[in-house]
């Protein structure tokens, strides 16, 4: 590993996450990540699409679907989304309070959308549609769930890289972590614009 | 010590190739109790469910946690060395993956002691496999216990992906990649995009089975032929994900033993990619018999025939490069040589078993058996012996012995002849796969199965004598040159057994077949492409184990949760899933301070490397 | 009808056991041969041509005793790489087009068909039921079909999937719980042609066979007026009212159309086999009755604890149920 650079004493380079091999390194391994994540996504969507009108004696999907609510979180989704680009802006100007403002930004616009739909899950359990009540309410929980517990997984990452820019602050370590949680809050935010057509959309309408 | 807390790539290939052969030799047991309980017509050497049990994990064992890791074992000793890199581009993670597996696979072979393997086939088909009503206990450790390998594998396959992309030394370009570096990319780009179904498949059965869900639940509207498709969406990319490694050990293998280059280099590499796209265009042909429709059966038939088309441009570059060569019957060689007609025979009844109506016959018979067996008995696992004799001086500076090797070769190769050529016929006659006996009015099976039993016992005895090669050799002194097989890539400039840092000075790279192209120009070295200089070793860690650890204890919690304990504590821990969420804690804080405590690694200084003091 | 049977046993047996997918009796086994034939005359030449390539280089290129020096370093060949691709592709089109020829006309749909019969197979675990749709009769285990008549199956399942195959006749067609698939074959010969489940179902797998007893017109009308006409009353009175009394009625039904969890017992004397796989005498129908873990592992059917005395009196009544009077 003798490419290893130390570079605490230079100054910082325009895009300090692609100025170690370990950076660079990090940001091809996190976009293969993202590529087999599509898959398994996609996989999902089939067994969704697959099961989707296997609603049995239970609410289906039109019934369920209300789209102020949904339309409310995908806003809060996307305008996140917009946050952590402003946020990877801002490392590349060098100014680490943006960085931080924004990235803290991302994580409450974030949550937002999770307790919006802890909410919606709440609601539909209330009128039948559980977990176990047909192959529609698994698949639906399964496919949207699993992007929820994504979303959740992805606020835990960024509040902990925020953490550490406070502590290290911007160096080539710590900006491909900033670099790659982004990329991952944005393949989140795609996903969720396929949930809401092929579940939301095409449930109401389709 | 070391050994548990290693991120050398070397280490963790060693480490790959142990638990590869640990479960190559536990899977080769089962192969023989089904042999042997099949020796004789209506036998009661095991019982039905047994039985079921001992098919299940002969299959799910062998290919999962025998020929995957021991794939994986040359993948990663050998493929940072042929690009030039002094490890892969994620150590922490290699090791990482290496323990998920071993977990893993431990944690589906545990079931044997804890009331009963898996028995709905290494395929697991629904309802038999995600309804309690229909199967046992036994399937909850194949969900969870694969789940957990095959995140190993994932994790590896990006590993290598990300090494290849972005490590390479200076002047080797993709298209002067030695051909096995090449299939080492293209069977981890499958195994990225084929593993996630995979997980996906058994998350949904694992739900079904603890968690209550509906994906396969007929009456509740779920579907059996769904977890067919996510299934085979996986599987036949996985079969190819196995061979393509194969194939690019018997293109270093050939070339270096026929002292010529490969013939047909970008051919070679043009038909790599193509079988890995066509790969995932085939999978209906598992299921032509689930009725699916003629459009969908004629689509993928003849999606499936097309497949043989770059296998064999592969067969006849092969052949090419022994033309006008000069031969060497090294072991390795010998193993690579009886590949070619092996695996050819296995490739045209896979052309036979494209055609939809004929397959009507075929399908779950032992014609199938017979034509899988050829391939990746007749395939992969001659291609790792090959590996094995070839590689084994660079791995552990030893030669193992020819003569037995070459011994061991002839009882294995006329074993596995005998034990699968005759089951094409079995197949033909209407013998049905997976019974656990048969009656003995069958005109002809009794005999036929007695052959292909005693066709085992030499196999059997083949292995013993491959292992028994291996500890006689280790107790040897070591006795292996840098370059013993005059070689023609990277790996072959080094000491053997290498040094932790692989390479003194990262090697320039000026041709294809980069060191023969330097002995052509009468060098003896590589030319350096930097000075001598403090080489960054990453540090050892721990924190792999016991993340892997993590998900082997949630597991158990998970799978556990509902089940009846006498201990009252015990009951309390599970019940409330202490013990599932608890082991994901454990892995969770492992994460965390893996991402909040920086690793500086250690330096080598260039003292140490002139004194090659350094041990491996 | 017993009588016809055995001598149908001997004389087609030889020929029926011989029946197997190299040796088909039936117009779909046929065309099924030839696509075998064809591909594996393919792939036979194919291999020649490699076995004959492999074996020249192998011994002509050996490296010699003292041979040193380096052979001529070849990069490759267009022409070779354009032959050995081009050739393949014609050998597979070859092979592609009766092959989807044959795909399509195999899945012909014969539900609205008038001189076919119809079948509806449902799979069990571990025992193949019959309904025969346009005809009243439902029973288990032998398929009675008439001779050079195409037979169309709609195949059910009704636990888990099992697959219908009749390796003498034709090829096979899983039952899948929640799908109905459909197939037709015909049997050119008179014979009892064995049917096995082919997909992996559990403990007794192995154990599930069938017969498709192919007989000529006339005695296939026999047998179905036998079957819509079961025995008004049974001699083996204890026996019956055992049956009754423990609980055998309830999975099995004697009547000619009636469904029940268990097989259908009607004209249950002149079946094949009893259990699916053993012969139908008094001894295995006696071992299965007193322990069917024993004869058939996993199997629904229960162990009723009965005695040698109450096995002797339901054997006797079983078969009783014998419609060839």
């Amino acid at each position: 590993m003798s490419s290893h650079a130390h570079l605490e004493n230079q100054p910082l380079p325009a895009e300090p996450e692609r100025a170690t091999l370990e950076g660079r390194n990090k940001i091809t391994g996190f976009w293969l990540f993202l590529a087999g994540e599509t898959t398994l996504f996609g996989t999902l969507f089939a067994t969704y699409i697959a099961l989707r009108n296997q609603t049995l004696s239970g609410p289906t999907a039109n019934e369920l679907f209300d789209f102020e609510l949904v339309a409310l979180a995908t806003f809060i989704l996307l305008v996140s989304s917009l946050f952590s680009v402003l946020a990877v802006n801002a490392m590349h100007k060098h100014n680490v309070k943006a960085l931080q403002f924004w990235l803290f930004a991302t994580v409450i616009f974030g949550l937002a959308f999770l307790v919006l739909e802890i909410y919606e899950f709440n609601h539909y359990t209330e009128l039948g549609h559980t977990w176990s009540k047909s192959a529609f309410s698994s698949s639906f929980y399964a496919l949207v769930g699993f992007h929820g517990a994504h979303v959740a997984f992805g606020l835990a990452w960024i509040a902990s890289v925020i953490g550490q820019l406070f502590k290290k602050g911007l160096t080539t370590v710590t900006a491909p972590k900033v670099y790659v949680s982004a990329l991952y809050w944005h393949f989140i935010d795609v996903v969720w614009v396929f949930i809401f057509t092929v579940v939301y959309l095409m449930g109401k309408v389709g | 010590m070391d050994w548990l807390t290693t991120v050398d790539h070397k280490k963790i290939g060693i480490l790959y190739l142990l638990g590869g052969t640990l479960f190559f030799v536990l899977g080769g047991i089962e192969a023989m109790l089904i042999r042997l309980q099949l020796m004789f017509p209506e036998s009661n050497f095991l019982d039905a469910q047994t039985y079921n049990e001992v098919l299940t994990m002969h299959g799910t064992t062998m290919i999962f946690l025998a020929a995957m890791p021991l794939l994986f074992a040359f993948m990663n000793f050998i493929v940072p060395l042929q690009i030039g890199a002094r490890d892969v581009a994620f150590p922490f993670v290699n090791a990482l993956g290496f323990w998920t597996f071993f977990f893993g696979g431990i944690m589906v072979n545990v079931s044997w002691f804890l009331g009963g393997a898996p028995d709905a086939g290494w395929t697991a088909y629904t309802p038999l496999s995600s309804s309690e009503v229909f199967s046992g206990k036994g399937n909850d450790f194949y969900a969870v216990g694969l789940q957990i390998a095959g995140l190993g594998t994932l994790m590896s396959g990006i590993n290598f992906l990300a090494t290849i992309i972005n490590m390479r030394a200076p002047g080797m370009t993709f298209m002067r990649m030695p051909l096995f570096t090449w299939t080492t990319f293209v069977s981890s780009l499958l195994i990225l995009f084929a593993f996630p179904p995979l997980a996906v498949g058994l998350f949904l059965l694992t739900f079904d089975r603890l968690f209550d869900a509906n994906f396969f639940e007929i009456g509740a509207g779920g579907s059996a032929v769904l977890w067919q498709h996510i299934f085979w969406i996986f599987g036949h990319p996985e079969v190819y994900i196995l061979i393509l490694p194969a194939f690019g050990i018997i293109s270093e293998v050939v070339s270096t033993f026929s002292k010529k280059r490969l013939f047909g280099y970008s051919s070679m590499v043009f038909a790599t990619l193509l079988i890995a796209f066509l790969s995932f265009m085939v999978w209906v042909h598992h299921m032509f018999t689930d009725g699916l429709g003629p459009i969908a059966n004629a689509l993928f038939s003849v999606a499936t025939m097309l497949i043989a088309v770059p296998t064999g441009i592969k067969i006849f570059n092969w052949l090419f490069t022994m033309w006008g060569g000069q031969i060497r019957f090294t072991t390795a060689m010998l193993h690579v040589v009886a590949f070619i007609p092996t695996f050819v025979m296995g490739g045209v009844t896979g052309v036979m078993l494209a055609s939809p109506p004929a397959d009507f016959q075929y399908h779950d018979s032992y014609f199938v058996v017979a034509h899988f067996h050829y391939v990746i008995v007749g395939g992969i696992v001659l291609a790792l012996f090959a590996a094995v004799f070839y590689w084994w001086p660079k791995m552990f500076g030893r030669m193992l012995n020819e003569t037995l090797g070459k011994l061991a070769f002839w009882l294995f190769f006329i074993g596995f002849h005998l034990t699968f050529f005759i089951q094409h016929i079995l197949g033909l006659i209407g013998m049905q796969r997976r019974i656990f006996t048969y009656l003995a009015e069958h005109e002809g099976w009794a005999e036929m199965n007695l052959v292909s039993t005693i066709g085992a016992f030499f196999m059997a005895a083949g292995v013993i004598l491959y292992v028994l090669n291996i500890v006689i050799t280790s107790l040897k002194p070591r006795n292996a040159s840098a370059d013993p097989w005059d070689g023609r890539t990277l790996e072959w400039t080094l000491p053997s057994p290498v040094p932790v840092y692989n390479f003194k000075q990262l090697p320039l790279v000026r041709s294809l077949d980069a060191f023969w192209a330097e002995k052509m120009a009468g060098n003896k070295e590589m030319t350096p492409a930097e000075p001598v200089g403090p080489i960054h070793m990453p540090s050892n860690s721990i924190l792999p184990l016991i993340m892997a650890f993590g998900f082997f204890v949630s597991g158990f919690g998970f799978m556990y949760a509902k089940h009846d304990f006498a201990n009252d504590f015990v009951r309390m821990l599970f019940e409330n899933h202490i013990v599932s969420i608890g082991g994901l804690v454990i892995t969770a804080i492992c994460m965390i301070l893996r991402s909040l405590i920086d690793d500086p690694g250690y330096h080598i200084e260039p003292e140490e490397l002139e004194s090659k003091g350094v041990k491996a | 009808m017993l009588v016809l049977l055995l001598s149908l046993a001997l004389a087609g047996c030889s020929v029926a056991e011989q029946a197997t997918p190299l040796n088909p009796k039936g117009s779909v086994g046929e065309d099924q041969l030839f696509l075998i034939q064809l591909s594996l005359g393919i792939m036979t030449f194919v291999l020649v041509v490699v076995f004959v390539i492999f074996f020249y280089v192998i011994i002509r290129y050996r490296q010699r005793r003292g041979q040193t020096g380096i052979p001529k370093q070849v990069e490759g060949s267009h022409k070779l790489e354009i032959t050995w691709t081009v050739i393949p592709l014609i050998l597979l089109t070859i092979l592609a087009v009766p092959t989807v020829q044959k795909t399509f006309a195999l899945a012909k749909d014969y539900s609205e068909a008038n001189d076919v019969l119809k079948v509806k197979v449902t799979g069990h675990q571990f025992w193949w039921e019959f309904e025969y749709t346009d005809l009243g009769i439902v029973t288990s285990g032998d398929l009675y079909i008439p001779v050079g008549q195409k037979v169309f199956v709609t195949v059910q399942s009704a636990d888990v999937a099992h697959s219908f195959w009749v390796p003498g006749l034709a090829g096979k067609i899983d039952a899948i719980p929640g799908v109905t698939n459909k197939m037709y074959f015909d049997a050119k010969e008179p014979g009892v042609y064995r049917g096995a489940c082919a997909e992996l179902c559990g403990a007794s797998h192995a154990l599930m066979d069938f017969k498709v007893i192919a007989v000529s017109e006339d005695e296939f009308e026999q047998w179905v007026e036998d079957m819509q006409t079961p025995v008004a009353e049974s001699d083996a009175v204890r026996g019956q009212e055992l049956f009754e009394a423990k609980g055998c009625l309830q999975c099995h039904a004697i009547t000619p159309d009636g469904k029940s969890m268990g097989p259908n017992l009607n004209n249950f004397a002149n079946r094949d086999r009893v259990a699916s796989f053993r012969p139908n005498t008094e001894e295995w129908l006696a071992k299965w009755l007193d322990d069917p873990q024993e004869v058939k592992p996993g199997s629904t059917m229960p162990d009723v604890g009965l005695t040698q005395d109450e096995i002797d009196a339901l054997v006797e009544y079983l078969y009783s149920l014998d419609n060839q009077q």
